[in-house]
């Protein structure tokens, strides 16, 4: 398969190769076992160790099928280097990268650099920045890292990623006041499915409702009737049927289907991260599904969150955390004696749960607490103004609170002053030259944008056109009042457990371009969850045409969720800097999580040309048109 | 015959127009395209669910009833299979089999437009129709579809079919479905009087033991009005037959 000379020149790459057959043989063996019914902890003693780390500047990556078992059946997986997930690569910020990816499968494969700031051309969507690579060849990425963090990079053909073509990456700062941490763990988060994804998305457009077996019913009913009264339930039932609607309908494919991985180890297997009591560890969480959003905690361990989708943010010590797919967390613990402690990653929708260990020693398998209870969708989620069920914490506690001379959050209704965002004009200074190509990537210590009194000229941001969809066969909702709900943690919290919400996050480092955008576009995120049609603004990508940014720019883009579900919305090459109430100290990130009726704003510096993809990372809300090209020229 | 066919002629034409005007704006995209499309929003997929295949029995007489429905097409275009019928006695009857053209109707969410051909196809003289209507998914999750048919004779015919689902747990489902036939002129032929003729309807409790293979028990009921009765009778049927019924729901 390889020519000995990169053999021996990637010596890392043969270890790789053995610890693969021997991954694969335990956790085979695993599952085997588990069949069987054997105790817990004769699975438990077995702790494989995830997918190796590859450092340096060149990188052979073979991308192929490995057979697999993680159910009890056996399944083929699309790996890379023969592992899911695949290898976790080690960059250093200010190198340059070359990666040499082979596909050895018969369809055509990609890699793409997930929140990673590469030319248009190395960013690896067939279609938009390249053709993709065809079966037999090899595709050379090469490109300058100018960024540091915790990443991850996956397929972008079809549904690759959904059958385990995805891998952490990790870039280690160069001149950033370094995290302190003893010991690092990267954990790897997704959702694996013996079944064909095409035989998926097939059956959700024949019923959407196909992986929901937890719907109400009689019984629902009959309790709710005891415990509301007949005439409340009755009334709520017509609401939701009148809409052809379910509030049951949080996740589209659930544990029905569904196994879900901690760093490729189904919960049986325990994957376990080893500490020495007072050690403080470095967990840098990526969740890697292709359609399930996790709530991450560690019972009986605080986690101190310090960096969000690679940016550092000023720590925040939470209980819990939710996690949409594509976004990136990371945490430190410090687990203060010789317990053992269980990272318990449940989906949102709660009919299933990945799980690993943190344990003084292997073959420690601590008890698994029961799931939450599954949350419902409420009427807020509808965006119809009904603040039933909305919950409007933080209020008071924002850092930072701005005031905007723009108004144009000031449509978004009154009820949400809390948590409303406004803007401070002080920050913001009028620029003779553009922050051009030539920015800084990331935010970080040489950032040095200043920040003075604003020229009123540059406030007067052109109006948002109005994109406002109307109802029809791709649009089965759209949000009258929507919400702002950047304070909301989401729905599914038990009380009394602290839990991360977008406010939350206050990056440690200014941000770089200080300019205030110069107009707004706003966005409906729209679907028909009975026809299962997804878009933006009523539209299928096949449909509409490319977003265009003129080089150089900045805009503020308005997302509007129209819909029940929850939508990771990621732009590729550049950052989506979250307007989140922390002023200059906005999080960057490249995934942002819109929750149903909310109304959420980010700026954009268009500061890298080129064809860049724009979509949900829910992958077969992609797959089924919400995906735009954003031409930057 | 003429106006039948004058008239799908007409309809297909508006529909096909439509779907050319849609399908010319992705051509006004100027971004450059690297061989496939990033997503494959347009794909085509199918289906076909048997709703009923199930045997009907009163004690002393039995029946065979299948009904079926299938499609294939994008979100936007779809062609559809629809197959009903009886098997009595040796015997073919009621045997309706349509082909449709399927279009999500604009500004409405849930329900489609469908317009084609249908052929009696059983142990009867057989007849063709053409055929417009509308299905879809009406408020309260109540699946809805009326149809209108015209014959090449002047004869004109509808069809009104509904059901729900009552979800007793997310595994047992009770079904309460019915479907109306009427009729402008009656056919002695077929058996068929003028006005409402038939009524079939049936209360089905499935086992989803998956989504793609559900047992089901159930009763039904076949009505027959007017000069249908009539013939009916004459033929030595009883116009009204309640009947127990097992079956299978199965998807492909």
């Amino acid at each position: 398969m390889y020519a000995s000379k990169k053999l021996e020149k990637h010596p890392g790459f043969l270890l790789s190769r053995r610890r693969f057959v021997q991954g694969v043989l335990a956790s085979g063996a695993i599952a085997a076992f588990d069949l069987f019914r054997l105790p817990a902890s004769a699975s438990a003693s077995t702790s494989a160790a995830g997918p190796p780390i590859l450092s340096g500047n060149y990188f052979n990556l073979d991308v192929g099928q490995v057979p697999v078992n993680y159910t009890g059946s056996a399944a083929y997986a699309t790996a890379v280097n023969g592992f899911v997930p695949g290898p976790t690569l080690r960059w250093r910020e200010g190198h340059s990268v070359t990666v040499a990816v082979t596909n050895r499968l018969k369809a055509t494969t990609s890699i793409h650099w997930h929140g990673i700031r590469t030319p248009s051309d190395m960013d690896g969507v067939p279609g938009l920045s390249f053709a993709g690579i065809p079966p037999g060849e090899t595709f050379v990425y090469h490109f300058p890292v100018r960024q540091s963090g915790t990443y991850w990079y996956h397929s972008h053909s079809r549904f690759q990623e959904q059958t385990g073509h995805y891998g952490a990456l990790v870039i280690d700062p160069l001149d950033k006041r370094p995290i302190e941490y003893d010991r690092e763990y990267v954990i790897v988060l997704s959702d694996w499915t013996d079944e064909d994804p095409e035989t998926i998305l097939s059956n959700l457009k024949q019923q959407s409702d196909f992986y929901n077996f937890r719907q109400r019913t009689v019984g629902t009913f009959l309790s709710d009737a005891q415990s509301k009264g007949l005439g409340a339930t009755m009334s709520d039932r017509l609401m939701w049927s009148g809409m052809n609607m379910s509030p049951t309908d949080i996740l589209d494919v659930s544990g029905a289907t569904y196994t879900y991985l901690l760093n490729g180890q189904p919960s049986r297997a325990n994957w376990t991260g080893l500490f020495r009591p007072g050690e403080r560890v470095r967990l840098r969480f990526v969740n890697a599904s292709s359609m399930s959003i996790f709530d991450v905690r560690i019972p009986g361990l605080p986690m101190s969150v310090v960096q969000a989708d690679g940016n550092d943010v000023e720590p925040v010590a939470v209980d819990e955390f939710r996690i949409s797919v594509a976004e990136t967390y990371d945490v430190i613990v410090a687990p203060p004696d010789a317990s053992a402690y269980t990272i318990l990653a449940q989906a949102e929708d709660r009919t299933g749960y990945a799980r690993g260990t943190l344990a003084p020693r292997y073959g420690m398998s601590p008890a698994i607490p029961p799931m939450d209870p599954r949350p419902l969708r409420t009427m807020a989620d509808t965006g119809m103004g009904n603040m039933a069920g909305l919950k409007m914490s933080g209020s008071g506690n924002i850092p930072g609170m701005e005031m905007e001379a723009t108004g144009h959050i000031s449509d978004m209704g009154t009820q949400e002053m809390p948590a409303m965002e406004m803007r401070n004009p002080s920050e913001y200074v009028k620029r003779e030259r553009m922050i051009g190509p030539n920015a800084p990537a990331q935010p970080g210590p040489r950032t040095s944008a200043e920040f003075t009194e604003p020229d009123m000229g540059d406030m007067n941001a052109p109006i948002s056109q109005n994109t406002r969809p109307t109802l029809g066969p791709r649009v089965d909702n759209v949000a009258e009042m929507p919400t702002e709900r950047l304070s909301s943690a989401g729905e599914g919290f038990p009380p009394g457990r602290r839990v991360l919400s977008y406010t939350d996050l206050r990056a440690v480092y200014r941000g770089t371009d200080p300019r205030p955008p110069n107009r707004d576009i706003e966005i409906h995120l729209t679907g028909n969850m009975q026809r299962f049609v997804w878009g933006f603004d009523g539209e299928k990508f096949s449909d509409a045409e490319p977003i265009r940014l003129r080089l150089g720019e900045r805009v503020r883009i308005i997302l509007v969720n129209d819909t029940m579900m929850e939508h990771p919305i990621h732009l590729h090459g550049l950052w989506s800097e979250l307007e989140n109430g922390a002023g200059q100290f906005r999080p960057y990130k490249h995934t942002i999580n819109v929750k149903p009726g909310e109304r959420l704003s980010y700026l954009v510096s268009a500061d890298t040309p080129g064809q860049w993809a724009f979509h949900c990372h829910l992958l077969y809300h992609m797959e089924t048109g919400m995906f735009r090209a954003v031409i930057v020229s | 015959m003429r106006v039948a066919q004058g008239f799908l002629v007409a309809a297909v034409l508006v529909l096909c127009e439509a779907s050319i005007v849609q399908a010319q704006s992705p051509e006004t995209q100027t971004y450059v395209q690297y061989g496939e499309p990033p997503v494959m929003d347009n794909a085509i997929f199918y289906h076909l669910l048997f709703d009923q295949l199930e045997g009907r029995t009163n004690g002393p007489d039995n029946a065979f009833r299948w009904q079926g429905e299938g499609w294939a097409g994008t979100d936007m275009n779809r062609l559809w299979l629809k197959t009903e019928g009886f098997v009595e006695h040796g015997r073919m009857t009621d045997g309706d089999q349509e082909v449709l053209y399927d279009r999500p109707i604009p500004y409405l969410r849930y329900f489609d437009l469908q317009a084609g051909v249908r052929y009696d196809l059983d142990s009867d003289p057989g007849r063709t129709w053409g055929a417009i209507g509308i299905q879809g998914l009406a408020p309260y999750f109540f699946e809805f579809a009326p149809t209108f048919y015209f014959s090449n004779r002047g004869f004109i015919a509808g069809r009104i079919e509904g059901s729900y689902d009552i979800l007793i747990t997310n595994r047992l489902i009770a079904q309460p479905q019915f479907e109306l036939n009427f009729y402008s002129k009656s056919n002695p032929s077929r058996g068929i009087g003028s006005d409402l003729s038939e009524l079939d309807t049936g209360l089905r409790i499935r086992y989803e033991i998956s989504r793609k293979f559900a047992p089901y028990i159930g009763v039904a009921y076949t009505g027959n009005y007017g000069q249908t009765a009539t013939f009916t009778r004459e033929q030595g049927g009883n116009p009204e037959d309640p009947r127990f019924i097992f079956g299978l729901r199965l998807w492909y």
